[in-house]
């Protein structure tokens, strides 16, 4: 990449000074090689005819939020783009936080896309509204459809399913990764005609009727022999996975439905053979209501695996530990605090290529922990995992000694999130906040791309997160920070910051105000139940117009209330099409200063 | 930060700094009538038919109401709150009560009441919590292999567990209300009063027409829910427990097209419902 970098380097300023000699064409091969967004876009900033060769031939469109551009601006320049990925609502909707009804509906885009892109292979939506009539129209609209990733997408039944199924004869991946679904019934799988055998990619494992049609399942999974991922729901009992696995053999990643079955020695023996029969399998997930018994029938795969989802798995620590006692080559663990301390100590010993923890909460709303699962787990896994870089972590109880610890051991994280699940907790040792701790962590972790924190926390830790978290893109900001001075160390220190989520912290007027112009570099700024008045909005939103500033109220029009008052939701992101017109009635959106918008 | 706040950067259309006007703007207060007339209406699931009681911290008025069960003079007096003790009912739900009536040990229940945290997605949390409370610190974990048991998991079908949809005549977005964090009618009632009829208020089109025919009182407002069995039922007829474990979702309906349902809801109450688990 680097190579390719510098030679562009020297062609741009070859370009510039008008000595270029190659035509366009060169430019554009040259150019195929750059795939990452963020690449494209610095490409197309050279220079004017670097920008107009660039979106002829830009075949993916990443368009991290559906609302900063319209449908038909991404058509109108980048008229030959095959793959599009959009994303709609805010991360904090994931929690509930944003209010049903928002927004992010797809439908507009399917429109305008189905006219002018017939030959449209690729569409990941990622949190939008995702109607029946949509997936119906993609179904008319593109015969070309290769892959269709829905991710935490709702708004649609399996009908709408059901015609993808029907219509898309190309279609290689169909992805519904925490969707919502109206699980009607399990019938639209067999809209797949009997003739239809491209799949490579299956997963419907958010699907939560118990119905699921298991012989158009058979029937699919066996006459597509280029299945590499199949990912089935909780309603597949455990007695048709062998059925499925002897069936496509050849699967790289697998995720089982139900794994409880009553102990039979045929079923188990069957079941062990089937897994044995995968030579191929990297990835296992599922895992609903696991019967201990059974979960050495995959012992014979463990070696191979590179990731293991066990988070629904409620299986206690000394089986957990045998388990990925197996698996040495692990790069990826989700699974619940189950594991305890004990069972991360193990992991540390025998997963040194670990890269990727997430250890989720099985009581999350338990006062007193059910679990022995502290900041030790956490530290011994940095410890004894070099690789480590991506973290989520549930725990109750935390210091700054470990956190200062953590940060020491693993410089290498790229993505920090530790929630200690009662808010604003003090390190349990001192008592103090955790500003110390999660210093360490953004002075030590030079690469750290994400961060969400949580525990006590005052204005220090924003300062140091100021300081130091240059390459931070994402921070994750909940029941923390003194004053607006906290905001503002964040909003004037990180360079990088492209998403800035916060709810629950003293934070007002002061510090989104004297930061408004930083708030166009950034995709997105969340604000929930803070103290920014509703004059401030307006405010922003007359001296901003390149930002959507959104109220979100569920109490009633803002202007009902004191200007003084503070809002209760609040969405800010850049924008260049303006303000939109599908909110619902409990979300306004700051008018633009009319006499700017001609500047 | 003390001092006029300054505007930076280029901002739009170069206005020149923020002068002491734009402070001014923040720090003037405008004085609200408190009285101003905003007429509320209310979810009533208590109180008498007449609409003159102000009915605990619900802000109500007299003309608008939502009828339920209650209303009808053959109703069975609901159950309002959890009786405690072990329940098949999701043990996070009586957790995340805000009244925490049924709480039995009397520890507070801190962490519960706020929304949205701890930061997981609902389907994780539906998915496992039906597990998990079988499961939390037996010896053996007993296998849930029986497949029709499942659908005695509490929740709705769907198995979003918390969650139920919401609509409400001539309001064309519905909404979802987590059923998880309530543990009465009553605070049921209020939290769509607030997410339906304070909305219905600040609408700019015709929902302000259905409003003021609120107003007028000459329409009225039912809750009703869809059971497993795909009954619409009045909502408040059953206890509280059994409503949560077999409701699929709820509709806010017209008075007018909800008449049917009184004498159904009669016809039907000597029906045998099944016990809860």
């Amino acid at each position: 990449m680097c190579v390719v970098f510098s030679f562009l380097f020297g062609l741009s300023l070859m370009h510039k000074k008008m000595e270029f000699p190659f035509p366009d064409e060169v430019l554009e091969h040259i150019f195929s090689f750059i795939q990452s967004d963020k690449d494209r876009n610095s490409v197309s900033m050279v220079c004017k005819s670097w920008y107009e060769i660039e979106r002829w031939c830009r075949r993916k469109v990443f368009v991290g939020n559906c609302y900063a551009v319209s449908p038909r601006m991404v058509s109108r320049r980048f008229p030959e783009f095959r793959s599009i990925e959009l994303k709609g609502k805010p991360h904090f909707a994931d929690f509930n936080l944003v209010p049903d009804g928002w927004g992010g509906y797809v439908f507009p885009w399917i429109v305008e896309m189905a006219g002018a892109f017939p030959w449209l292979e690729e569409i990941k939506l990622k949190r939008m509204v995702v109607t029946d009539e949509s997936l119906e129209l993609i179904a008319k609209s593109f015969k070309k459809v290769k892959v269709l990733v829905l991710s935490s997408c709702e708004g649609f039944s399996t009908d709408g399913l059901g015609a993808i199924a029907a219509s898309c004869k190309n279609l290689e991946e169909l992805d519904l990764v925490d969707c919502e679904v109206d699980d009607l019934s399990g019938h639209w799988l067999s809209h797949f005609p009997e003739s239809y055998t491209s799949l490579v990619s299956l997963n419907i494992s958010c699907l939560v009727s118990d119905e699921v049609s298991f012989s158009a399942l058979e029937r699919l999974v066996g006459r597509c022999t280029n299945l590499r991922t199949l990912r089935l729901n909780r309603a597949v009992p455990l007695d048709k996975v062998a059925d499925i696995l002897r069936r496509a053999p050849q699967l790289v990643e697998f995720g089982t439905g139900t794994y409880a079955a009553e102990l039979r020695p045929d079923v188990y023996s069957d079941l062990a053979g089937a897994f044995s029969s995968c030579k191929e399998l990297k990835s296992l997930s599922g895992f609903w209501d696991v019967v201990p018994d059974y979960l050495p029938a995959i012992y014979p795969v463990c070696s191979k695996l590179t990731s293991l989802n066990l988070s629904y798995a409620t299986i206690q620590s000394p089986e957990l530990i045998k388990l990925v006692s197996h698996c040495p080559n692990l790069q990826r663990l989700l699974v619940l605090d189950y594991i305890e301390d004990s069972g991360l100590e193990a992991l540390a010993s025998s997963c040194k290529d670990l890269q990727e923890l997430r250890v989720f909460p099985s009581d999350p709303y338990g006062v007193e922990p059910n679990v022995s699962l502290t900041e030790r787990g956490l530290v011994a896994v940095s410890s004894g995992c070099p690789k480590l870089m991506s973290v989520l972590y549930f725990c109750r109880q935390m210091s700054n000694e470990a956190l200062v610890t953590i940060a020491k051991n693993r410089p290498n994280f790229t993505r920090f999130r530790l929630c200690i699940i009662e808010p604003r907790t003090a390190d349990y040792l001192t008592h103090e906040p955790l500003d110390v701790g999660f210093g360490a962590i953004v002075q030590y972790c030079k690469e750290l791309q994400r961060l969400s924190l949580s525990g006590l926390l005052t204005d220090r830790v924003f300062e140091y997160i100021g300081k130091y978290a240059k390459k931070l893109e994402m921070l994750s900001v909940a029941f923390a920070g003194d004053s607006d001075l906290g905001l503002h160390h964040v909003l004037s220190g990180c360079e990088s910051l492209r998403k800035l989520e916060i709810r629950d912290c003293p934070f007002g007027d002061k510090a989104l105000l004297a930061n408004a112009a930083r708030l166009e570099t950034m995709r997105s700024l969340w604000m929930s139940s803070c103290a920014v008045s509703f004059g401030a909005c307006k405010l922003l939103g007359q001296k901003m117009p390149r930002l959507n500033v959104e109220v979100i109220d569920e109490r009633g029009p803002p202007d009902s209330r004191p200007e003084s008052c503070p809002v209760d939701k609040l969405y800010i992101y850049r924008t260049i099409a303006g303000p939109r017109f599908d909110m619902p009635p409990f979300v306004w959106t700051m008018e633009d200063d009319p006499s700017l918008l001609l500047s | 930060m003390e001092g006029a706040l300054v505007l930076l950067g280029d901002g739009g259309g170069g206005s020149s700094g923020v002068s002491t006007n734009e402070s001014a703007v923040l720090s003037k207060v405008e004085v609200v009538s408190e009285a101003e007339s905003e007429l509320e209406l209310g979810l009533s699931l208590g109180g008498g038919a007449t609409g003159k009681t102000k009915a605990s911290n619900s802000s109500w008025e007299e003309n608008g109401r939502i009828l339920t069960a209650k209303d009808f003079p053959s109703s069975v007096v609901s159950q309002r709150t959890n009786n405690g003790g072990p329940s098949s009912v999701a043990v996070s739900g009586t957790k995340r009560s805000a009244e925490s009536i049924s709480h039995d040990s009397g520890s507070p229940t801190a962490v519960s009441q706020v929304v949205g945290w701890p930061p997981i997605r609902a389907y994780r949390v539906n998915s496992f919590v039906n597990q998990a409370k079988t499961q939390r610190g037996d010896e053996e974990v007993k296998p849930k292999y029986d497949l029709k048991k499942k659908h005695n998991f509490n929740g709705n079908e769907k198995g979003h567990l918390g969650f139920v949809k919401v609509n409400m005549d001539g309001i064309p977005i519905g909404r979802k209300v987590d059923l998880n964090s309530h543990s009465s009618y009553e605070t049921l009632a209020q939290a769509l009063e607030d997410m339906f009829l304070r909305s219905a208020n600040s609408l700019e089109k015709e929902p302000l027409t259905m409003a003021s025919k609120l107003l007028d009182g000459s329409s009225e407002f039912v809750l009703t829910y869809e059971d497993k069995e795909g009954d619409w039922m009045l909502v408040g007829d059953v206890p509280w427990r059994m409503f949560v474990s077999s409701v699929r979702r709820l509709r806010i309906m017209r008075t007018s097209e909800a008449n049917g349902l009184a004498p159904r809801f009669n016809e039907t109450s000597g029906r045998q419902r099944s016990k809860p688990i």
